[in-house]
């Protein structure tokens, strides 16, 4: 298993589109960062692309990269390896590889320029979500033997997450406005990863005191020490039932 | 005889002097005495001057009020207290205990002197045409209830409030049924709740004052007539808190301020007939929200920079002007180089429309979605007020 992850972890490294987004990341945050007068108008700003664009090359890379190596996987099944250990190892390397190239080219100028805590923070969710949009992918490559189909359905999901899902949660907060909402938000938030980062991030920012009686709902919640570790509990388990979901199909696909 | 009436003798208090407490010193004063106290910690419960004296402190006395009594009381008119340091005043929730207090009296002038730790700090009741000028008042206490107002004036007429530095009491300045005066140069930051708090005041004018990370900003309600110049309200951040609230004032005008760093800058309820014109609005959450129930307010010629939401209302109703300012969120263009923009600009944004509807929405704070609706309702505006808007922009900041 290590051997393959190695495999996985160099092959992936060695690609120069890794290599882009990591660039391309380190320059939007030091440029972010340079250009704003106040640290913490660069993290809003940086804020929106961690949310956009990390899951979105996450996920669509990861989508790709499960489809090209298409052969390389029958060859592994083909050996005496556990199908468990060979998805297994596919997605740490791809998911070790692309949370390294998140955390040089946005953690560290985040680590540099923020307040510790936040940039903690908004460095571990961008993490989360880079792994959490991993899994999200090998459950739609292994969906479909059809690469541009898979591809679709990727690109389908991260506008779901990304666009669709606010849209449905506002559709509802209207519809039901009469009806006391404060619980189905908490709820809501949790079933987006990209909205619960989101909250996160800003409940620690000053910027939490705009969002008034709403923030307040959030803060009691998620602010607290044991709501900060559900939370992270509910990124996790993100990961883990979307990558078994991924497994389990993977692991009855005649290949 | 009659020299004594006309000049007025000095007497001295302090060690080794003719008198060893202010209190015997002002049993043996007559009116337009003056009264000298060497530095020295005095203990002497209550001072009651009801002579019309100068009281002056040579390098800061201490006058210990030890957590029980009001320190000074003034029941008389033309009183002056100068140069003393007023610690440890009482504390009672039945009494408005402070360290100096006016009692209806008129022309009484506190100058210069240091307050810390004490309940009330400056207390004037019904006092007309008095001057509290360079004082420093600092509190302690922990919560609303076990602090009182810095500089707190009930049913006053001409009060000069000029110079003082207010910070950790209730409410910095209160005013309530105070007419005709001037709060000129005074800082007040870091108290309870409010930096300046301003009810059924007249007339009254406060100009370079800078309040600064209040608990709430600073609250003017009830009032016609007020002017406002050249104050800072900054850093007033939190979920209640305004760089200045304003309720049900009239005729009223705001111009030369800058409004820094608030959750709001301006919060307009209920406001009829005022000018706000040359203000900055700069880094808020909102530049300004502005409730339907105002009527007539003309905001020109203000500089928008940064905010978050420059203008938020609840209604689809305005009958406001919002004519010549300038934006840094305008888009559009000037073919004719007049500095004037050529298409109007709407300062309310969707979000901010849908946020006043349904506070819920909230949750979706800086999300991909409400930018991309506020970009479109920019293009095609359907649910935003259709006469909020600034028909003639200003292309460059202007120079404030």
């Amino acid at each position: 298993m290590k051997k393959i992850i190695k495999y996985v972890f160099a092959d992936i490294l060695r690609n120069k589109i890794v290599l882009g987004y990591t660039i391309f990341l380190l320059l939007i945050s030091m440029s972010v960062f340079n250009l704003e007068d106040n640290s913490s108008k660069g993290l809003l700003s940086l804020l929106n692309i961690i949310l956009i664009i990390v899951p979105l090359v996450s996920i669509i890379f990861s989508t790709i990269y499960i489809y090209n190596s298409a052969e390389f996987i029958e060859l592994l099944v083909s050996q005496p390896l556990k199908r468990k250990h060979i998805w297994g190892s596919l997605f740490t390397g791809l998911a070790g590889s692309l949370s390294l190239s998140f955390l040089v080219g946005a953690g560290l100028p985040v680590m540099i320029y923020t307040p510790m805590d936040i940039g903690l923070v908004m460095t571990g969710m961008g993490l989360l979500l880079t792994v959490i949009f991993v899994a999200i992918a090998m459950f739609a490559a292994v969906i479909t033997r059809d690469k541009a189909k898979g591809i679709g359905i990727s690109i389908f999901l991260w506008l779901y997450f990304s666009l669709l899902f606010d849209g449905l949660v506002l559709f509802i907060l209207f519809q039901f406005e009469d009806y006391p909402l404060e619980k189905f938000m908490v709820v809501a938030s949790a079933l987006n990863p990209i909205d619960l980062g989101r909250i996160l991030i800003l409940l620690k920012m000053d910027i939490s005191a705009l969002m008034g009686y709403t923030g307040a709902v959030f803060r009691d919640f998620f602010g607290t020490q044991s709501g900060f570790i559900i939370a992270i509990g509910i990124l996790l388990s993100w990961i883990i039932t979307t990558f078994w979901l991924s497994l389990r199909k993977f692991n009855r696909k005649d290949l | 005889m009659i020299c004594c009436t006309s000049f007025g003798r000095t007497l001295f208090v302090g060690k080794g002097r003719q008198y060893t407490s202010i209190n015997s010193a002002i049993a043996a004063a007559v009116n337009g005495d003056s009264i000298r106290v060497d530095n020295g910690i005095y203990r002497e419960k209550n001072i009651l001057i009801n002579k019309t004296i100068t009281l002056v402190g040579n390098n800061y006395p201490v006058l210990d009020g030890e957590h029980k009594y009001e320190i000074i009381s003034i029941k008389a008119d033309g009183v002056t207290v100068k140069g003393f340091r007023l610690i440890h005043s009482g504390v009672s929730s039945m009494e408005d205990i402070a360290g100096i207090k006016i009692y209806n009296r008129h022309d009484v002038n506190i100058s210069g002197n240091i307050l810390e730790d004490t309940f009330f700090g400056i207390y004037s009741q019904a006092g007309v045409n008095c001057l509290i000028e360079n004082n420093k008042l600092t509190a302690i206490g922990t919560t609303e209830q076990q602090s009182g107002n810095g500089i707190h004036c009930w049913k006053c007429d001409s009060m000069r409030i000029i110079g003082n530095t207010v910070t950790g009491h209730r409410d910095g300045i209160y005013f309530e049924f105070v007419t005709n005066s001037v709060i000129w140069r005074n800082i007040s930051f870091r108290n309870k709740r409010y930096g300046l708090h301003f009810m059924f005041s007249h007339n009254d004018a406060y100009i370079c004052n800078i309040f600064q990370n209040n608990g709430a900003g600073v609250s003017v309600m009830f009032t016609h007539g007020v002017k406002m110049f050249n104050n800072v309200f900054e850093e007033n951040w939190g979920d209640a808190a305004y760089g200045i609230f304003l309720k049900e004032i009239s005729d009223s005008y705001i111009a030369g301020n800058k409004f820094l760093r608030n959750t709001s800058g301006i919060y307009m309820e209920g406001t009829s007939r005022i000018l706000v014109e040359k203000n900055e609005f700069s880094s808020n959450g909102w530049g300004m929200k502005i409730q339907a129930s105002c009527l007539d307010n003309t905001i020109t010629h203000n500089n928008f920079l940064s905010n978050t939401f420059d203008v938020g209302t609840n209604g689809s109703l305005v009958m406001n002007s919002f004519d010549h300012n300038y934006w840094d969120k305008y888009e559009g263009y000037d073919l004719n180089k007049d500095n004037t923009g050529d298409i109007p600009y709407r300062p309310v944004s969707l979000y901010s429309m849908i946020v006043e509807k349904n506070p819920a929405s909230m949750m979706l704070f800086r999300s991909f979605m409400t930018s991309l609706l506020d970009k479109s309702e920019k293009i095609l505006p359907t649910l935003t007020p259709e006469n909020l808007k600034d028909n003639y922009p200003i292309m460059k900041p202007l120079h404030l």
